[in-house]
């Protein structure tokens, strides 16, 4: 029988078929973090439960830790410190791996399992995260769960899991210059909105994406969520090979070979049908940002914000109208001309050296406008020592961006730093929510590119257009 | 887990599409490592007239009589989209919900809602608008649930019927827990692991 990608990695875990079109499905690698996963360590350890193959699960310290300079356990995260060390301490006593804040693997969590290794083609990884549909950039069937799950999985080994209908998306043609995978992510789910992927697993292929590099892939996976997938995967080929040869975790000798001969199968066989297919045509996408308060309220850089009243379906028109409220826009201005107070380059979708190197590219001998707040944080400790090594730190800085340790810190605001009240920012994070910068802070989403050159500009920008 | 057999109860109308688990319960909110404590966060930045801030705002629906005592909530596509974190569900259940109604639900947000007896129904978009219509009159705003049957009574006596999977609703019904239930099958999973080991040695970091 002819089996997409999906299906083979599905098959593979599945150890009983528990009727319903639910199976107990085995988990290969489990991931924490200080927000979550502090919870589900400690409710197993008070369950008395224990925990099966400790190698195989991961915690890092990532959310709630402060990003400046110097920083330490203590954290402007009202209550913070206590979820940092219930978790070290669960985490030290039940003999997990731990890449704690003294750690330079630590970092944000879906930065770090590739980068380590432990990730891997075919593999199924968990984490109580919603944006772990990352490690499908590398080709792993993964997706975020709850905390009482991670429980399930820490003490199992397993979790019961719906069979998700299978979706292909493919990107047909070749990208323009200066456009990116967060680019393609956020056209689709404009096109096709936040709810158009409930229920799927996705396999993105096609010309752009083949093209694509792995971190660009581990981007575009990222945001699958946003579409409402479950999870998203790319199948492997030489270049995730490549990327994953000698990582930490990654097999080596015999283990190594024995693993690329089952990874290079590792792809939908010619004839497979999917659930749904979507085709996207690359060669006309511009740059895009978001608008509103949802991922799919974006638009292309050089287009106009868009009248509600020319919207049909009422449950989208009242959305978008409060969106509109929220982030203070009138229908019709051109993109181009709304002025920013901050622009923000991190998150576990863009805060890879390649991100990093992409923005750099843009600021090199610029300088952030005048009245501009820009902070870069990277993804991991590895990515701060690598950029710092190449010299972009030095570029970051020198432009006036404020530089960073490791962590998610302006992705999500849990009480501690935000941008402030109704300031608007140009963020390369995945998540546009209302409130989810700060109390009120206006959240424009886009590419490292875009916001590096939006933060030169002072206006929401056309990357494009700087020399 | 509390178990989920029949409901009748007041409901109230949130009928917006993507309401994210952010919305439901803010980051900032979640203060202690803990399960508890967390219905004070509910909603928090529709609830109260400053962010951060306790006073109630009058014009957000669970703050007004009767719907203070809403245990069914209605809501537009997509609800309990975005972060994954289970907190939202707490939240909701401390708080006093016990069903949500609506075209579709985040998935992980799905899953958390059964896991902690709290029953999530997918009703087509129209069926969710016509109930949701009725709820709005202050006198006749309860509905019946019932699990067994997998039926709606609507305030004024009309039936829908739901879908749920058997062993979401067995879960529900019988308060079931899930990680008991899978442990059962420690053989079997052991058995899984010797053999698969060895075929994908290079999967397994413990080699033990
Ligand atoms: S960077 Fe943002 S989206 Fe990613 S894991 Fe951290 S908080 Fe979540």
């Amino acid at each position: 029988m002819k089996k997409t990608i999906i299906e083979k990695i599905w098959d593979q875990h599945k150890i009983a078929d528990l009727g319903n079109n639910k199976c107990l499905i085995y988990i290969d690698r489990i991931f924490l973090h200080e927000r979550t996963g502090s919870i589900a360590l400690k409710s197993l350890e008070a369950s008395g439960r224990k925990i099966r193959n400790k190698a195989e699960v991961f915690c890092t310290m990532d959310h709630i830790v402060d990003t400046f300079q110097g920083r330490n356990d203590k954290t402007l995260v009202p209550g913070g410190t206590a979820f940092i060390e219930t978790t070290r301490k669960a985490a030290l006593k039940s003999g997990i791996n731990l890449f704690d804040l003294s750690d330079d693997r630590q970092g944000i969590v879906h930065v770090i399992s590739p980068e380590q290794g432990i990730a891997l083609p075919g593999l199924t990884a968990v984490c109580p995260d919603s944006h772990t549909a990352t490690l499908g950039g590398i080709g792993a069937l993964a997706w975020g769960i709850g905390s009482t799950e991670a429980e399930h999985a820490m003490a199992t080994k397993t979790l019961i899991v719906k069979k998700p209908k299978t979706m292909r998306v493919n990107f047909n043609g070749t990208l323009a210059k200066g456009i990116t995978a967060k680019d393609l992510i956020l056209k689709l789910i404009g096109e096709h909105t936040a709810s158009g992927g409930i229920g799927y697993a996705i396999e993105f292929s096609g010309e752009a994406v083949e093209n694509l590099a792995i971190e660009e892939r581990l981007t575009l996976c990222n945001m699958t969520i946003e579409f409402g997938a479950w999870s998203g995967l790319i199948a492997p080929d030489d270049k995730t090979f490549d990327y994953l040869k000698g990582r930490p975790f990654a097999p080596e000798g015999k283990d190594w070979e024995l693993a690329l001969s089952s990874w290079k199968l590792l792809k939908t066989d010619i004839g497979s049908i999917f659930d749904h297919e979507i085709n996207i045509d690359c060669s006309k996408i511009t740059p895009q940002i978001t608008w509103g308060t949802s991922p799919m309220h974006e638009i292309g850089v050089n287009q106009n914000i868009p009248d509600p009243a020319e919207e049909k379906d009422l449950g989208k028109r009242s959305a978008m109208e409060k969106a509109l409220k929220y982030m203070s826009l009138e229908p019709g201005t051109p993109l181009e001309e709304i002025p920013i107070d901050a622009a923000f380059i991190g998150s576990c979708t863009n805060s890879r050296i390649t991100d990093l190197r992409e923005a750099a590219n843009i600021l090199k001998g610029n300088k952030v406008a005048s009245g501009v707040k820009a902070i870069c944080v990277p993804g991991s400790g590895l990515v701060k020592k690598a950029a710092e090594a190449e010299g972009i730190a030095q570029i970051f800085m020198d432009a006036g961006f404020e530089w960073r340790e490791p962590g998610c810190s302006m992705c999500f605001y849990a009480g501690g730093e935000s941008f402030g009240l109704e300031e608007r920012v140009i963020s390369s994070t995945n998540r546009n929510f209302e409130n989810r910068q700060g109390p009120r802070t206006r959240t424009h989403l886009a590419s490292p590119a875009t916001v590096a050159a939006s933060a030169i500009k002072g206006y929401l920008a056309d990357v494009r257009k700087i020399d | 887990m509390e178990k989920f057999t029949k409901l009748e109860a007041i409901a109230a109308p949130i009928m917006q599409i993507n309401i994210d688990t952010d919305v439901i319960i803010p980051s900032r909110e979640m203060k202690h490592v803990s399960k508890n404590g967390l219905s004070d966060g509910l909603f928090a930045n529709w609830r109260y007239t400053k962010p951060g801030g306790r006073k109630l705002d009058p014009d957000f629906i669970l703050n007004q009589k009767p719907y203070t005592k809403a245990k069914i909530l209605f809501s537009g596509a997509n609800f309990g989209c975005g972060s994954s974190r289970e907190h939202a569900v707490w939240a909701l259940y401390e708080w006093g919900i016990r069903a949500i109604i609506a075209p579709s639900f985040g998935d992980i947000f799905f899953g958390n809602c059964v896991r902690n007896g709290i029953l999530p129904i997918v009703l087509e978009n129209q069926a969710v608008l016509e109930l949701a219509n009725q709820i709005k009159n202050e006198e006749k705003n309860r509905i019946e649930i019932d699990l067994n049957k997998c039926v709606i009574r609507s305030p004024s006596n009309e039936y829908y019927s739901f879908n749920i999977s058997a062993s979401d609703r067995k879960m529900l019904l019988e308060g079931m827990d899930e990680i008991a239930v899978t442990q059962k099958r420690d053989d079997q999973i052991f058995a899984f692991q010797e053999k698969d080991i060895l075929s994908r040695p290079w999967a397994y970091l413990e080699k033990n």
